[in-house]
C-alpha cells in the first residue's frame, strides 16, 4: 500500500475522467452540475487544461457538443448528473445519433449499492440511452474506469461516428483505483470497423463509371465526417470525371456550392435539376448518404433506370431502402482515394455533353425562384442579403428546424466542409442555438450564426444567457413569420388549409428579450431595412437575437409530394391552388 | 394507389416472408442481451425464438441463437444490425450455410388416468421422449428435436390432458469440422 501513495496513476474516479480528457486531447466540455457529479466538478474546479462551459439545461450542453464535433472533426464532451441530466441529454444523443456525430457524454449516478432502489434522481440511464447511442456502459468498478473512458472515445469517433455514454456512479467516482492512459487493448475486440473498401468492388464500380452517359455523384454526411481530405478527393473526382454532382442536407459544403458541376441539393426540398438528374440518370455514385425517405421520395419510383454504387462505412445502411448494384464498405475518403486512382489509371473522362444539355434544361426552369416584393421582406431575400453580407467572413452557419432550415440550405452557399450545422436525421426545433454556442466555443474569432425560426428558438432560448456568460457572440437570425411555417405549410397541403394549432400566438418581443438577457437586439421589417441592420449584425462583438420580419404566408418550394418521385416535383412557378391540390391528390383537397 | 395525406410514403412493399436461424456470438457482458433484444423491438423485427448461454466462460462468450422471420430484405438488415454492434463477434445466417443441426429440448407435463394415460406413454415412446418424473396421475416427459417434432408432439399431447410445457427455445450449429 505505502509504494501505491507515490504512484502518480493512484487516483480517484473523478480525477480519472478529467485525467482521461486531457489525455484525449480535449479542451472544452459542456455541462451541468448536480448531487450525483460533484466529485468530478471539485476536479474541475481545481485544474485549467480543460475548460468547462456552463449551460443552462444539458440538451443545450448536448446540441453545443455537436456543434463543436461537427465544426472541428473533434469529438464533443458533455458532463450531466444522474436522473433529470440525463433524461434532458436523450434529445441531443438522439440527434447525434441520427446524424453520426462524435459525442462522449458522462453522466453521473447513484451510488452502486442505491442503484434500483429508485433512490433520489436515480434512472437506469444506460438502458434510457441504449437505443440512442452508438453504444454506452455502466462503470461498477473504479478500476474499470480507465479503460472504459479510452474505449468510449474510440467508438465515438472510429466507424461511423455517434454518440456514447459513459454511466459513473458516485462512489466510483470517490473510490481510488488504478489509471493507465490510452492503449490498443482498451478496445472491444469485437469492434473492427472497416475503412479500407474492397479492390474488385471499386474495379467494377470505376467500370460502371467510366461507360456512364448520365452519371451522377450524390454525396452526404459521411464525406464530410470522413474529414476534409475526403471533401478534397470528392472534388477531384468531380473534375477528372467531370459529374455533376448533389448532396444532402448533410452534406452540404463537400463539393462547392460555386463548383460549376454543383447541382443543388437533392431531395423533398432540392433543386429541380438535381432531383431530375437523379431520376434520369444511368449510373449514380452514392458517398457516405443512406437514401433517407426525405431523398428518395417514393422508393419503388426512385431512379428506376440507373446502376447504382453505395459507399458507405456502416454496412447496415447498404441496401436499407434501396438495393445497390455495387457496395463498396469502407471510410468515404479512404474508398475514394483509392477509387480515384483506379479511375486515373484505367478510365479517361466520358463525354457526357448531351446529358449536361438536358441537365441545362431543368436548370433553367429555376426551380428557386420566387417572387420578391418591396414591401415585406420574402425569407428566400433574407438568407440571399445574409449569404451576401457574410461574403468575405469566416462564416460558420447552424439552423433550427422548418422552412428557415430548407431555405438556408437551398439559398446559402457553403464553399467548405465543417461550416453547416443542421439536425437533418432527428429534425430536433431547439438544435441550431445551442449548436451556435459549440461552434463558438471551438472557434472564438469566426462569424457563427444560427438561422432560426421563431417557434424553434423559443425551444433552447435560454442559452443565450450562456452565449453571454462567456462572451460568445453569436448571431441568432430569426425568420420570423410568426407560424411555425412548416407545420402550416403541410396543413395547408395536406389538411384542408386547417391551421390547427401553428400560429406562434403570444410570441416574446425578440428586442426586448435580448435586452433583458443582455445581449444585443437587432430588428429589421422592410426589405430595405436588411442591409444596415446585418452590417450591425456582424460588426457588433456581441451575441445578437436578430428579429428578421419575413412575409407570414411564404412556402417553401419546390417539393416533392409525398408519395411521389422526384420527377413528380411541384415549382414554385407552378404552385398554384390548383396545381398543389392536383399534385397532393389523395390528400385533402386545398380550398 | 391514393394514400392518406402524410410526410411519409406510406405504402408498404409486401415480400414474401423467410425463416431464418441466427448465431450470434458476443462478449458476455452486462445488457449485452437487453442491447439484442432492444434491436429487434425497436425495429421492429420478429423473434420467434432465442436462446442465449454463456458458451466459453474464459473468454467471456455468450452465443445467442435466434429464429426470426422477415422478408429477405429485412433478414439482411437484422444481421448487418446486429454485427455493428460493439459486443458482437460475428453473426452467422445457418439457414443461409444450410449445414446446421438444430434442437429444442421440451418438458411436457401430461395429467390423466387409464386409456389416455396408456396412449401418452405410447406416443411418448414413439418420439422417443423420456420419462423424468411420474406420479399415478401424471407424466413429465423430456423431448428432444427440431422444433416441428417438438410441435407436433405437444399436439397430440393436447388430447390426453397436457398440463404445460416448457421449451428451450432452438440452438443450432453447423455440421462439419469447422466451428462459426
Ligand atoms: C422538437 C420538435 N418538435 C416538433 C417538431 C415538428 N416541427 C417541424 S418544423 C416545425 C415548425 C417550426 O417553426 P419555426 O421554428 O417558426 O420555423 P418555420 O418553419 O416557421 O421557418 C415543427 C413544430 C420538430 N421538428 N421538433
Ligand atoms: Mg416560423
Amino acid at each position: 500500500m505505502t509504494d501505491k501513495s507515490n504512484d502518480p496513476n493512484q487516483m480517484t474516479g473523478a480525477a480519472m475522467i478529467v485525467r482521461a480528457l486531457i489525455d484525449h486531447g480535449v479542451q472544452h466540455i459542456f455541462g451541468y452540475p448536480g448531487g450525483a457529479v460533484l466529485p468530478i466538478y471539485d476536479e474541475i474546479f481545481q485544474q485549467s487544461d480543460v475548460e468547462h462551459i456552463l449551460v443552462r439545461h444539458e440538451q443545450g450542453a448536448g446540441h453545443a457538443a455537436e456543434g463543436y464535433a461537427r465544426s472541428t472533426g473533434r469529438p464533443g464532451v458533455v458532463l450531466v448528473t444522474s436522473g433529470p441530466g440525463a433524461t434532458n441529454m436523450v434529445t441531443p444523443l438522439t440527434d447525434a445519433l441520427m446524424d453520426s456525430i462524435p459525442l462522449v457524454c458522462i453522466t453521473g449516478q447513484v451510488p452502486t449499492h442505491l442503484i434500483g432502489n429508485d433512490a433520489f434522481q436515480e434512472c437506469d440511464t444506460v438502458g434510457i440511452t441504449r437505443p440512442c447511442t452508438k453504444h454506452n456502459w455502466l462503470v461498477r468498478d473504479v478500476n474499470d474506469l480507465a479503460k472504459v473512458l479510452h474505449e468510449a472515445f474510440y467508438v465515438a469517433t472510429t466507424g461511423r461516428p455517434g454518440p456514447v455514454v459513459v454511466d459513473v456512479p458516485k462512489d466510483v467516482q470517490f473510490a481510488v483505483g488504478t489509471y493507465h492512459p490510452p492503449r490498443k487493448s482498451d478496445v472491444h475486440v469485437s469492434y473492427t470497423p472497416r475503412v479500407k473498401g474492397d479492390a474488385a468492388q471499386i474495379r467494377k464500380a470505376v467500370a460502371l463509371l467510366a461507360a456512364a452517359k448520365r452519371p451522377v455523384i450524390y454525396s452526404g454526411g459521411g464525406v464530410i465526417n470522413a474529414g476534409p481530405e475526403a471533401s478534397k478527393l470528392l472534388r477531384e473526382l468531380v473534375d477528372v470525371t467531370g459529374f455533376p454532382i448533389t448532396s444532402t442536407l448533410m452534406g452540404l459544403g463537400a463539393y462547392p456550392a460555386t463548383g460549376k458541376n454543383w447541382l443543388g441539393m437533392l431531395g423533398m426540398h432540392g433543386t429541380y435539376e438535381a432531383n431530375m438528374t437523379m431520376h434520369g440518370c444511368d449510373v449514380m455514385l452514392c458517398v457516405g448518404a443512406r437514401f433517407d425517405d426525405r431523398i428518395t421520395g417514393r422508393t419503388d419510383a426512385f431512379s428506376p433506370g440507373s446502376k447504382k454504387i453505395h459507399i458507405d462505412i456502416d454496412p447496415s445502411s447498404i441496401n436499407k431502402n434501396i438495393h445497390v448494384d455495387v457496395p463498396i464498405i469502407g471510410d468515404a475518403g479512404n474508398v475514394l482515394g483509392d477509387l480515384l486512382q483506379v479511375f486515373k489509371a484505367e478510365a479517361k473522362k466520358p463525354d457526357i455533353k448531351a446529358w449536361w444539355q438536358e441537365i441545362a434544361k431543368w436548370r433553367a426552369r429555376n426551380s428557386l425562384a420566387y417572387k420578391k416584393s418591396n414591401d415585406v421582406i420574402l425569407p428566400q431575400y433574407a438568407i440571399q442579403k445574409l449569404f451576401e453580407a457574410t461574403r468575405g467572413h469566416d462564416t460558420y452557419i447552424t439552423t433550427e428546424v422548418g422552412q428557415h432550415q430548407m431555405w438556408a440550405a437551398q439559398f446559402f452557399g457553403f464553399e467548405e466542409p465543417h461550416r453547416w450545422m443542421t439536425s437533418g436525421g432527428l429534425g430536433t426545433m431547439g438544435y441550431g442555438l445551442p449548436a451556435a454556442l459549440g461552434v463558438q466555443v471551438a472557434h472564438p474569432d469566426s462569424l457563427v450564426i444560427d438561422i432560426a425560426g421563431d417557434a424553434s428558438v423559443q425551444m433552447t432560448m435560454q442559452e443565450m444567457s450562456t452565449a453571454v456568460q462567456f462572451e460568445l457572440p453569436i448571431k441568432i437570425f430569426i425568420l420570423n413569420n410568426q407560424y411555425m411555417g412548416m407545420v402550416r405549410q403541410w396543413q395547408q397541403l395536406l389538411h384542408g388549409n386547417r391551421l390547427s394549432h401553428s400560429y406562434s400566438e403570444a410570441l416574446p418581443d425578440f428586442v426586448k428579450l435580448a435586452d433583458a438577457f443582455g445581449c444585443v437586439g437587432i430588428q429589421a421589417i422592410k426589405p430595405g431595412d436588411l442591409d444596415g441592420a446585418l452590417k450591425e449584425m456582424i460588426k457588433v462583438k456581441r451575441p445578437v437575437l436578430f428579429d428578421c420580419r419575413v412575409a407570414a404566408l411564404e412556402n417553401c418550394f419546390p417539393m416533392i409530394p409525398s408519395g411521389k418521385a422526384h420527377n413528380e416535383m411541384l415549382l414554385p412557378a407552378e404552385a398554384t391552388d390548383e396545381a398543389t391540390a392536383a399534385a397532393f391528390a389523395g390528400g385533402k383537397a386545398l380550398v | 394507389m391514393n394514400q392518406p395525406a402524410s410526410a411519409y410514403f406510406l405504402e408498404e412493399r409486401h415480400d414474401p416472408n423467410e425463416t431464418h436461424t441466427l448465431s450470434v456470438l458476443v462478449q458476455n457482458e452486462p445488457g449485452v442481451l437487453a442491447r439484442v433484444i432492444g434491436l429487434f423491438s425497436g425495429r421492429g423485427y420478429n423473434i420467434d425464438s432465442l436462446t442465449v448461454s454463456e458458451t466459453e466462460s474464459h473468454k467471456h462468450l455468450s452465443r445467442i441463437t435466434i429464429v426470426t422471420t422477415g422478408t429477405p430484405t429485412v433478414i439482411e438488415q437484422i444481421k448487418h444490425q446486429l454485427d455493428r454492434m460493439i459486443p458482437v463477434y460475428r453473426v452467422v445466417d445457418m439457414t443461409i450455410t444450410g449445414r446446421s443441426i438444430e434442437r429444442e429440448l421440451a418438458m411436457v407435463k401430461v395429467r390423466g388416468r387409464g386409456d389416455s394415460r396408456v396412449e401418452a406413454l405410447r406416443l411418448a415412446d414413439a418420439f422417443r421422449a423420456r420419462v423424468i418424473d411420474a406420479t399415478t396421475e401424471s407424466f413429465v416427459f423430456e423431448i428432444t428435436g427440431n422444433s416441428s417434432k417438438i410441435s407436433q408432439f405437444i399436439d397430440l399431447m393436447r388430447p390426453l390432458g397436457l398440463v404445460e410445457v416448457a421449451r428451450t427455445g432452438v440452438a443450432a450449429i453447423g455440421r462439419g469440422p469447422e466451428g462459426m
